[in-house]
């Protein structure tokens, strides 16, 4: 057992769990955060991204015990307030880029880090763009269309 | 009236839990003394069981116990059984082989669950899964039907001689042979139909909790019609009573089909349960739900059809065996029979057809309904066909469809179906002048100085959703009733719960459903509530597939809504003094027609429940159920087009356009509905260009993970033109076809069509990899060579 400790959503966690364990199982087994997925087993699928101090993380793919003394931000605590929406949050909703749900945190963690990547190396996040950065994330509802309005949208309002 | 009413572009009740992370799937549900179950797997595709040895695996950390076949089945937990019975040629009944939850002396494919451990943790379990001992011997194995039906194959159960399950027909073949005998043209093709994982993103689960106290069972699922899990666990697997299991979905991460079926896991995590005395969890892992959950199509068929002087189509005759796996699913007779060959008229006045169809056993995973369930592989071959046909004849694809195109309805198929309504000419119209088909060949000469090969494809399928009515389905076979079922609940303060044996998982019903409500008493959908997923809160339905929640779901709800309207009515005019006649319900009062005289929406619903001023004899409150079976199947329709360019040094197709036109009846909210098409498409591409789900001579599956099985992403699809060119449909009283699986069912002959078309060799099977296409496009290059 390890005593793991991260700041998570902005509040400081510290729980002991067994040396292996994932950070995916420590945000949704141990957090009790369960709007991080799991999809697959070969981190293909991308519905349990999370931001890992400001980077976009795979989390089924990391040990929690990498992620000490990180911050760690997961879909419970991208929007500003308790009752606020994230701009990429809304974009998704009013664009229709969401169907079954499943996939949609991972969505939004990816999207969300990937305008921030754009916007702070001066590049234009165009469609292709979106779709090729989209690589990670497997939707099996929308067939992106709408993913990609959303994200081109959500950029938009976080701009 | 109400602005979110029918045809209103209302954005979605059910999207904040889901973007803010507050879904509640399966998986995310923890009961008190929760343990998980792992499952010992069969690592063979076909062996004897000779012994089972747990000791070690007991004997580790937070073992809770190792239970096995011999012990489900000593507890008299029954088979898993296919409801769909189907009568081959010769009268004989289907071959159903047993199919135990945990295999007893054989094991059929790779991933056949054996043993289960129940332990403290996850980890434990998976742990202690490893340690348990399966002493087995390995026999040969098949793993396709071409293999499967060969003299001297391994024979995979007893009382399927030659794995043969049913040899089954449709249509008149001595009509048939002798249209075809005098037709002027004929047509024919092998056309195989690709084996596809469905792979909706959240893996299947459960969490199963025997109450000892109440002898009353709980099971959260990953079910489309959790009604119908209730119902076959209680009466075919013998797990408790009805009325002593509970059965819910709660938010559930796309189905496609593959949460129609009732799995050996949930069988057995109720079981362990009750075993155990402790709440039991299970989730798939990715590489699990290759292994086991339902394949779909996997056909392989042969098909003439003939043609007059004048291009008129005489006659089709069709072969198909397809590959339905170690074991019958639930569903999985009807998919390659009455689903699929009832639809090979396609959209054309065909006076003659038969089909003959022979499934297999084959030491594979269970083959079942996926996204479009037969009617993908029907559309798949009547639409290469049509395409084939006019390149064979030297005529325009498009025209030789329409000549052919049926005019007028009803119009009886000679393969059961009565097509009630429909305009494929219009649709036809309307995705060419949208797709530009004009256009075509200055972007293709465009795209040759490119050096890229451009070819167009034409889909025109039909399907068939809603399948009903019960009496109907029933005498071909199903073990179920097909009707739906609801009930309107309207609270003392007029807001009100529709209660719903559909089940929605990404289909947006919370919200069409209330729009469907807005629409009939002007209220705001934030006032109306959908209920479904529980068999304690919804008394009976039979859940979500055949895209059949709007044209028999809706349906279902609209009758009980005619019901609460007429009972709100009386007590106005009782209320109001005035004539039930001149009621009228809007802007969120209900009013006497022509006068000032008008009571609150909410106030007869306090009326109602008061009861201190009603009608003479009237039951106080204000709640109506209703049950609807439809007259008759529903048949969308429509016209795609796939425009490509193939890069002939690669062989890699990119799809620079997809257009679609589609007839779906009646549409509630347009937004949802093209996302349904999105998403359809996309899964159709998906089969076209990358899906393959493959096994090896030996039964060992080769694409168990997404690093092998290749699905669609973001950077493969295209946008999509997606238009609506609609008739009524007359048989339901929305005027709703269906719209869920259309996508899937028409796109792939349309992408096969165009990258042919490309290339100039129509000898290209799906999925068209950028390695076939190479290899097509060489065939070509050396026959050029030759000549």
């Amino acid at each position: 057992m390890t005593k793991i400790s991260m700041t998570v959503n902005g509040k400081a966690r510290s729980v002991d769990v067994p040396d292996n364990t994932l950070l995916v199982d420590f945000i949704r087994e141990n957090l009790r955060l369960t709007g991080t997925h799991v999809g697959c087993d070969t981190s293909q699928c991308g519905a349990c991204v999370v931001h890992v101090d400001g980077q976009a993380v795979k989390s089924c793919t990391m040990l929690a015990a990498a992620a000490q003394g990180a911050e760690v931000t997961t879909i419970e605590g991208v929007a500003a307030g308790k009752d606020d929406l994230h701009p990429m949050q809304t974009a998704f909703k009013e664009n229709h880029g969401l169907q079954c749900g499943f996939c949609t945190p991972g969505m939004i963690m990816t999207a969300t880090d990937m305008v921030k990547r754009y916007k702070e190396a001066g590049k234009t996040l165009d469609e292709h763009a979106i779709r090729e950065e989209l690589e990670g994330n497997i939707c099996r509802c929308t067939g992106y269309h709408n993913i990609v309005k959303s994200i081109a949208d959500g950029a938009s309002k976080m701009a | 009236m109400s602005d979110q009413g029918i045809g209103a572009r209302v954005l979605r009740k059910e999207d904040k839990r889901f973007i803010t992370g507050k879904g509640k799937y399966t998986d995310d549900i923890i009961e008190p003394n929760q343990a998980y179950a792992a499952f010992v797997r069969s690592p063979h595709a076909h062996a004897i069981i000779k012994s089972i040895d747990s000791s070690a695996a007991e004997a580790m950390d937070g073992v809770e116990a190792v239970l096995n076949g011999q012990q489900l089945t000593g507890d008299a937990i029954g088979n898993i059984i296919c409801g769909w019975g189907i009568t081959s040629k010769d009268g004989s009944p289907m071959n159903m082989g047993a199919w135990s939850a945990l295999a007893t002396d054989k094991v059929r494919y790779v991933g056949d669950a054996v043993a289960v451990v129940i332990a403290d943790s996850r980890a434990q379990a998976q742990a202690a899964a490893e340690a348990v001992m399966v002493d087995y011997d390995v026999l040969p194995a098949t793993s396709n039907v071409l293999a499967a039906m060969k003299e001297g194959a391994p024979q995979i159960h007893e009382n399927a001689p030659g794995n043969l399950i049913f040899d089954w027909e449709i249509g008149n073949k001595d009509e048939t042979d002798a249209a075809l005998a005098t037709a002027h043209h004929k047509t024919t093709m092998d056309i195989t139909n690709n084996r596809l994982s469905p792979n909706p993103m959240e893996p299947r689960s459960a969490v199963a909790t025997f109450n000892e106290a109440d002898d009353h069972y709980t099971l959260y699922t990953t079910s489309q019609n959790p009604h119908v899990a209730r119902l076959v666990l209680s009466a075919f697997y013998n797990v408790a009573p009805e009325h002593k299991l509970r059965v819910i979905a709660p938010d559930v991460g796309g189905g496609f089909g593959a949460k129609i079926f009732i799995y050996p896991e949930e069988i057995v995590c109720l079981w362990a349960s009750m075993k155990t005395n402790r709440s039991v969890k299970w989730t798939s892992s990715r590489s699990e739900a290759f292994l086991t959950d339902a394949h779909g199509r996997d056909h392989v068929s042969t098909a003439t059809m003939g043609f007059d002087k004048d291009n008129n189509i005489v006659g089709f005759k069709i072969n198909t065996k397809a590959n339905l796996g170690a074991y019958m699913s639930l569903f999985s007779s009807s998919v390659p029979t009455y689903l699929y060959a009832t639809l090979l008229s396609g959209q054309y006045n065909i006076a003659n057809v038969y089909c003959d169809v022979q499934t297999y056993y084959t030491n594979t995973v269970p083959v079942d309904a996926y996204r479009g369930a037969g009617r993908p592989e029907a559309a798949f071959l009547v639409e290469r066909m049509m395409e084939t046909a006019a390149r064979e004849l030297g005529v325009d694809p498009g025209e030789l469809r329409r000549q052919n195109f049926v005019t007028q309805f009803p119009h009886q198929t000679p393969v059961i179906m009565a097509y009630d309504s429909g305009d494929f000419a219009g649709n036809l119209d309307e995705a060419k002048a949208a797709a530009d088909v004009a256009g075509f060949p200055a972007r293709k000469a465009e795209a040759a100085s490119r050096g890229k090969l451009r070819g167009l494809g034409y889909s025109n399928y039909i399907e068939a959703c809603g399948i009903a009515p019960s009496a109907a389905v029933g005498s071909l076979g199903a073990g179920v009733g097909l009707w739906e079922s609801a009930e309107v609940r309207v609270n003392p303060v007029g807001t009100i719960e529709i209660l719903t044996g559909s089940h929605s998982h990404g289909q947006g019903h919370e919200t069409t459903f209330a729009q469907l409500v807005s629409e009939r008493f002007d209220l705001p959908t934030e006032n109306i509530q959908i209920v479904h997923g529980d068999t304690d809160k919804v008394q009976f339905g039979m859940g979500t597939y055949g895209s059949r929640s709007g044209a028999v779901g809706m349906s279902a709800i609209s009758k009980a809504l005619d019901k609460v309207e007429a009972k709100v009515k009386k007590i106005a005019a009782h209320v109001l003094e005035a004539s039930e006649d001149d009621i009228i319900i809007e802007g969120g009062e209900v009013k006497v027609k022509g006068t000032d005289k008008a009571m609150g929406w909410h106030e007869v619903g306090l009326s109602a429940y008061t009861a201190h001023n009603l009608p003479e004899g009237m039951e106080p409150g204000l709640k109506e159920g209703a049950f609807y079976d439809p007259t008759n199947f529903t048949f969308p329709a429509g016209c795609y087009i796939c425009e490509v360019e193939v890069d002939p040094a690669t062989g890699v197709t990119e799809i620079v356009q997809f257009t679609a036109s589609d007839d779906f009846g009646t549409i509630i909210n347009p937004m949802i509905v093209e996302g349904q098409v999105h998403g359809g498409i996309t899964q159709g591409i998906g089969q076209a260009l990358m899906e393959h789900a493959v096994y090896d001579d030996g039964g060992q599956l080769l694409s168990g993970s997404y690093m092998d099985y290749c699905m669609p992403r973001a950077d493969d699809v295209p946008n999509y033109t997606v238009s609506h060119h609609s008739t009524v449909c007359p048989g339901n009283p929305l005027g709703m076809k269906g719209c869920g699986e259309a996508g899937a069912i028409g796109s792939p002959p349309a992408v096969i069509n165009a990258i042919t078309d490309a290339i100039g060799n129509n000898n290209l099977h799906m999925p068209a990899t950028p390695s076939r296409v190479w290899a097509a496009i060489q065939q070509v290059s050396a026959a050029h060579a030759a000549e």
